[in-house]
């Protein structure tokens, strides 16, 4: 059964479509359902849009259309049966973990009172989905950490982590691509850039893509890490 | 070509234009002119398309030089003194650099960013179709970060046109700013009251990212996090603290803080030269009545050509000019340049 969204306004010319308020599988699919109608549609006035773990953010031109049209045809879409997924793209991320690649990995396997290659484990066990991008271009917010190693976040947020940090926040992990104050715990760090602008893909990754990350040794990071500067995409695709 | 020489300036001038749409689902935020209107006004004498690429000057003074050739330029924006070569230029009217000569603003005496627009625009490599910088992304053209002295900028050489022009300015309203209430202010219950009926002092930390207010604190009705959602230029989060942030061009594309309202479009440019330590009020109206500001925008916009004429009392001799091909593309400058 699917609850109606709410509308609300984002100003003059956006909107958010909100299904929910919290980090739920059901909910982000629903957006994201929503979020592939709207393309496939191409709904006049749409300029873009931005899926989040709980909405959909719809950028629109009000000269083209006003904000109670959209709104119903918005709503119209949202009742369609999110379809069950065909074609999932997933990525191999390989990462360094622990050492100066991943400073808090010992504090989490302490908090948790398991031993670090316990943690690598379950963190390279789950098969992740990006939620949303956000916060700083290419970092995905990735749905699908196993609860055995969520871990609040730090009291005291980093003013800076390292490009390429992988790290986890509550329930949530992360590729993250820039360099970015965190609050997060950094567990380890990939060579993979989901954003370089001189590179076609620009971006790697969609919401709504699967990931799955394994272990790398240290040694192998530096010839990785120029091989993706150079615009290698370094991160297997595998579509199902 | 010629160029334009940064000979020196503040930590807040860069190149920017309408800015970098089609990306913010992954993360890369638009960027663009904080105040598109004044981009627009000195596009529209420079000859060029309204959005095209031009250098915002930050709230501090700048000087540049033209080199291996004239150089014709448009200044609009937040007032400056200006001058060329020791000569008086005007806010609003075009002016030509001979080749070495020096211009130089003062900084800004009200308001916070001016706009020098070049007539054949500048010359750089789009991404997502904007040479606006991104500091942060490393994006932006011809430099992926502010201007610095000794920067160089190729441009385009100045036209004879037998004219200079200048735009008929008119009185920009310094009545509160509009805003649409929500998408979360239902966080807030009886505290919005607090934030409409309230006074706010623009706070000198601000930055193309966001403008903090000061002010009485606008207490959460529930907790200040959320599950982050979209946010867009103008979103109005409240963090824990109680201190709205007025989210602006260079924005982050999602946040946790609930956004108790969001400033009109029509309102974003008179917003974003408001100064530091300037005390400003908010009004809500409804969506609809938003979206019929955005739309006289539009129209206004839209007509900027027709404000034109020749500078100096003489008359613009139209045929002269659209042989130079300035006015032609003025004139026909029939959309807004949105995506």
């Amino acid at each position: 059964m699917t609850a109606s969204p709410r509308i609300l306004p984002s100003g003059d010319t956006a909107l958010t479509v909100e299904f929910g308020r919290s980090i739920d599988p059901a909910i982000s699919r629903q957006v994201l359902a929503l979020d592939r109608n709207v393309a496939s549609e191409a709904v006049a006035g749409v300029l873009e849009t931005v899926p989040t773990y709980r909405s959909l953010l719809v950028h629109y031109d009000p000269l083209l259309v006003g904000f109670t049209a959209l709104s119903e045809t918005l709503l119209a879409l949202a009742q369609r049966p999110v379809p069950a997924e065909t074609r999932i793209r997933r990525w191999r991320v390989p990462v360094v973990y622990g050492g100066e690649f991943g400073a808090d990995l010992d504090d989490v396997a302490r908090a948790h009172n398991i031993s670090t290659s316990d943690v690598i484990a379950k963190h390279t066990g789950s098969e992740y989905r990006v939620a949303m991008i956000g916060f700083t271009p290419g970092f995905a917010y990735l749905s699908g950490l196993d609860p055995a190693i969520a871990t609040p976040r730090r009291e005291s947020p980093r003013t800076e982590t390292p490009p390429g940090t992988i790290s986890i926040g509550g329930v949530q992990a992360c590729v993250q691509c820039l360099a970015a104050p965190s609050g997060w715990h950094l567990l380890g760090q990939t060579p993979v850039r989901t954003f370089h602008p001189h590179r076609d893909p620009v971006f790697l990754m969609e919401p709504g893509d699967a990931v799955h990350f394994y272990s790398i040794a240290a040694g192998e990071f530096a010839s990785l890490d120029r091989a993706a500067e150079r615009g290698e995409t370094i991160a297997e695709l595998i579509a199902s | 070509m010629s160029q334009l020489v940064v000979v020196t300036t503040g930590p807040a001038t860069s190149v920017q234009d309408a800015g970098r749409f089609g990306a913010q689902r992954y993360g890369l935020t638009t960027s663009g002119a904080m105040d598109r209107v004044s981009l627009a006004m000195a596009n529209c004498l420079a000859g060029n398309i309204p959005f095209a690429a031009a250098i915002e000057i930050g709230p501090f003074g700048a000087s540049f030089t033209a080199r291996n050739g004239a150089v014709r330029v448009a200044l609009s924006g937040a007032a400056r003194v200006a001058e060329i070569a020791g000569s008086p230029m005007l806010m609003n009217e075009t002016a030509l650099m001979a080749e070495g000569e020096t211009l130089k603003v003062s900084a800004a005496r009200n308001g916070m960013f001016s706009y020098l627009a070049v007539e054949g625009g500048i010359a750089g490599e789009p991404v997502f179709g904007s040479l606006s910088v991104n500091a942060r992304a490393g994006l932006g053209s011809p430099f992926p970060r502010p201007l610095q002295a000794g920067d160089t900028l190729d441009v385009g050489t100045a036209l004879v046109a037998p004219h200079e022009r200048a735009l008929d300015t008119f009185d920009i309203p310094q009545t509160a700013i509009r805003v649409v209430m929500g998408p979360q202010d239902d966080e807030f219950g009886a505290a919005c009251d607090v934030f409409l009926n309230s006074e706010w002092r623009v706070s000198a930390t601000r930055d193309r990212m966001g403008y903090r207010l000061e002010g009485p604190k606008v207490v959460h009705a529930g907790g200040h996090n959320i599950v982050s959602d979209g946010a867009v230029h103008g979103s109005i989060q409240v963090p824990g603290n109680g201190q709205p942030i007025v989210l602006m061009a260079d924005h982050g594309t999602t946040g946790g803080y609930p956004k108790i309202a969001t400033v009109i479009s029509a309102d974003l440019g008179r917003f974003a030269q408001t100064q530091s330590g300037a005390i400003i009020r908010f009004k809500a109206i409804g969506v609809e009545e938003a979206q019929a500001e955005a739309r006289k925008l539009g129209e206004f916009m839209r007509a900027l050509p027709e404000r034109i004429h020749a500078a100096g009392g003489s008359s613009l001799n139209l045929v002269e000019l659209q042989k130079a091909n300035v006015a032609g593309v003025a004139v026909s400058a029939t959309d807004t340049g949105e995506p």
